[in-house]
């Protein structure tokens, strides 16, 4: 990790620790934590952390944006932090300036579609946005005869339905009609649905592994404290190699994420093969990840894990909800084995060792 | 947080396409040639001494080696291309592999002078094969309880005991070898076992093949009789084996021929199911690629790291474990699969015969060099729970 990179993941880490600690909002029901933590997010930068100071951002570069979303992933932040950051990306791809106050992406899954009216206006179904009922603009990606674009739109000119997503945060249905955007410009060329859709599998990719090291750590801190027949559970070797097996998932996901992270920090373009290849398999072995590891860090710490008292379902269900945003394993699984198939067989090993 | 893993992006340098385009071309040659079906790992017998004296005079053998003992001065980033390229393949690397990994790197470490001027340059011509001495008929996992005893005598050592599971020893010219020099200590269950070179192919031993489950003999019982070994084919310290063991390992655990082993089912799948897969097949190979992809960013993270001057014990031991079993349960995924393809698919006769052998080599793989078991206690140690 470059210096810059650490300075900024810093910021971020410091911020959560004296905002978010996690067994303190546990307890605040009401959610008053989250405005002063919103706050201190945004005197730092962090939301337009991918937009560049003439549009209104804080101009860092996209490791840097990564590094804080991996240490939001450790932290499980219950805020629209990486939503907002995704939207203030994506504004930026076609030049338009981000407003101040959260926002989300309109559509947030691969099969929803928004498009542009002959009158330029908005119409569509987004489900699953997440953050949506707290959002004050949307980032709207749309098709219409003239190609992909890409809007600003003012949220309380949409429908919301609101809904919660297995971490408890929102996740709504977002409905337009004919809604008139703040500002619309064309995407430029080459970005697309796909494109969106694989920048926020990266950014769910980077959370899953950042909770799956914090589920890896408290795991590990209660088995060395829990005893049952009379020793620590941590000397027993079945739950010795249940956590040798989630250190597993955790490294496999930290793995995958950061190079497809990586791979987006430093291409030239997004509409490639490899960039493909890298955050499809990230939200893919990364779902897998959280799934067998979210259920290793219940099983270790028993019934206590399963309150709603305990921290520990604030990283395993979020861990979990995020799989399904921007397109689930599964729908990511046919795309690269369609991909794959299409290069045909020997065309295989060429692309895996092209990384 | 207690555990800190780390695996950094790393990239192979550009220097290392220019490599593997020449691996390929050599591999492509020998495949045209004749030397090798990369479609048959199955084959009767692994070994290829013409083959392994070419690939040592490309100069990728030892490639790691200072130039002094025949090596290149080459980066492990570069090894590992050429590692990965052999193996993907299905290469015939039995005669060489061994000695290129682990035996060299030992000798480099601990053999006097003359030894190493002796023997290196021929490991990196491709000329020797060597086998590793670790298990015995009653210590496999557990290596410090080796019986095979090495007696103080006039210049050197007498071994009598028995070595098992040996890989290769029925072709090999060396074994680097652990015996029994002085019993444990109470304090140190570990201590009174000692490294040494052993020159196979004397009188003295006697080596057993052992046939496997897949039909080939690959692996052997050793039999030591009095055989006599030279005071300077001692390794390290006398009594200190262990402490030389473990360092090592991460060399061992992190490489790509720990989660390629089985791959040449899924290439095979691949073109067995075309151009246009439906759904299952599509998710299946997916899923499959996304594996192993990652695995592969893992491997190349630790030997970055390597490179560097690190010792990620924790994550090359992590590589090993879901590397294993990754490429232990591939055939049984690609099998689902291949319930599906056409009965037209044209190479439908060599995926089954690939399945046949990968599913019947899978059990080994989560065993050999360290069980899951082994690597799962050392990894649950570097999380601070032992």
């Amino acid at each position: 990790m470059a210096e810059s990179e650490n300075i900024v993941a810093e910021t971020a880490e410091k911020i959560f620790a004296d905002l978010a600690d996690a067994q303190t909002i546990n307890h605040d029901r009401q959610g008053a934590w989250k405005a002063p933590l919103w706050r201190a997010l945004t005197e730092a930068g962090l939301p337009l952390s991918w937009v560049p100071d003439d549009l209104g951002g804080s101009g860092a570069s996209l490791a840097e944006g990564f590094s804080v979303l991996n240490v939001a992933g450790r932290h499980a932040i219950a805020v629209p932090l990486a939503e907002t950051m995704l939207a203030g990306w994506l504004l930026t791809q076609a030049r338009i300036a981000s407003p101040e106050g959260e926002m989300t992406v309109v559509p947030a899954s691969p099969k929803d579609r928004v498009t542009v009216g002959a009158d330029g206006s908005l119409s569509g179904r987004a489900r699953g946005v997440p953050f949506a009922k707290d959002a004050k603009h949307f980032a709207v990606l749309a098709s219409g005869k003239d190609g992909i674009s890409i809007a600003l739109v003012d949220s309380a000119k949409c429908r919301i339905e609101s809904g919660t997503g297995l971490g408890g945060d929102h996740n709504d249905t977002v409905t337009l009609d004919k809604v008139q955007p703040v500002t619309i410009k064309p995407a430029p060329k080459g970005f697309d649905q796909t494109t969106l859709m694989l920048m926020g599998g990266v950014v769910r990719s980077l959370q899953i592994a950042g909770s799956l090291e914090a589920m890896l750590d408290i795991s590990v801190r209660y088995s060395n404290e829990r005893v049952a027949f009379e020793k620590k559970i941590s000397k027993f070797q079945a739950v010795q190699h249940n956590l040798a097996r989630l250190a597993g998932e955790n490294a496999a996901a930290l793995a995958a994420a950061t190079s497809a992270a990586d791979t987006i920090a430093n291409a030239k373009t997004l509409d490639n093969d490899a960039v493909f290849l890298e955050a499809a398999s990230a939200k893919i072995r990364c779902s897998e990840a959280a799934e067998k590891g979210s259920g290793i860090a219940h099983q270790v710490h028993g019934a206590i894990g399963f309150t709603i008292e305990h921290i520990l379902h604030r990283y395993s269900l979020r861990a979990l909800a995020w799989r399904d945003d921007f397109g689930s394993e599964s729908y990511w699984a046919v795309e690269l084995g369609k991909l794959v198939a299409n290069r045909g067989a020997d065309e295989l090993w060429p692309l895996v060792a092209s990384r | 947080m207690t555990a800190a893993l780390r695996f950094d992006p790393i990239r192979l340098p550009e220097k290392c396409e220019q490599l593997r385009k020449e691996v390929r071309a050599f591999l492509a040659e020998e495949i045209a040639a004749g030397t090798f079906d990369p479609h048959a790992p199955n084959r009767e017998d692994n070994d290829a001494p013409e083959f392994s004296r070419r690939v040592g005079a490309k100069g990728w053998l030892g490639m790691t080696w200072p130039k002094k003992y025949g090596g290149q001065e080459r980066s492990f980033l570069e090894r590992y291309v050429v590692t990965e390229e052999m193996r993907v393949a299905n290469a015939p690397t039995r005669r060489f592999f061994v000695a290129d990994r682990q035996s060299g790197p030992v000798l480099l470490k601990y053999a006097p002078e003359h030894i190493k001027m002796d023997i290196l340059p021929r490991i990196c011509r491709g000329e020797v094969c060597f086998a590793i001495g670790m298990s015995e008929p009653n210590s496999g996992s557990d290596l410090f309880a080796a019986k095979t005893r090495a007696t103080k005598t006039d210049g050197g050592y007498l071994i009598n005991g028995t070595k098992i599971w040996t890989s290769s020893a029925h072709i090999a010219d060396y074994m680097i070898a652990i015996f029994r020099t002085s019993p444990p200590t109470k304090e140190n269950r570990r201590h009174g076992l000692t490294q040494f070179l052993v020159k196979m192919k004397q009188p003295g031993i006697q080596v057993n093949p052992i046939g496997q489950i897949t039909g080939q003999f690959e692996f052997n019982e050793v039999v030591f009789t009095d055989y006599f070994v030279p005071d300077d084919h001692v390794l390290g310290e006398v009594d200190g084996a262990w402490k030389q063991a473990t360092s090592e390992l991460a060399y061992e655990r992190s490489g790509p021929e720990r989660f390629l082993e089985t791959y040449y089912v899924l290439t095979e799948l691949v073109r067995a199911v075309g151009n246009n897969p439906d759904t299952r097949s599509a998710e299946g190979i997916g899923r499959l690629v996304a594996q192993v992809h990652t695995m592969r960013r893992m491997s190349v993270s630790v030997a970055g790291m390597l490179q560097a001057g690190k010792e990620p014990v924790v994550e090359a031991s992590i590589v090993k474990d879901i590397g294993t079993v990754w490429e232990q349960q591939l055939p049984h995924r690609v099998r689902d699969l291949a319930a599906f393809v056409e009965e037209t698919a044209t190479n439908r006769e060599t995926l089954e015969k690939q399945l046949d052998f990968a599913i019947k080599t899978a059990p080994k793989l989560t065993i050999q060099g360290g069980t899951t078991e082994v690597l799962r206690g050392i990894i649950a140690r570097g999380l601070g729970l032992r």
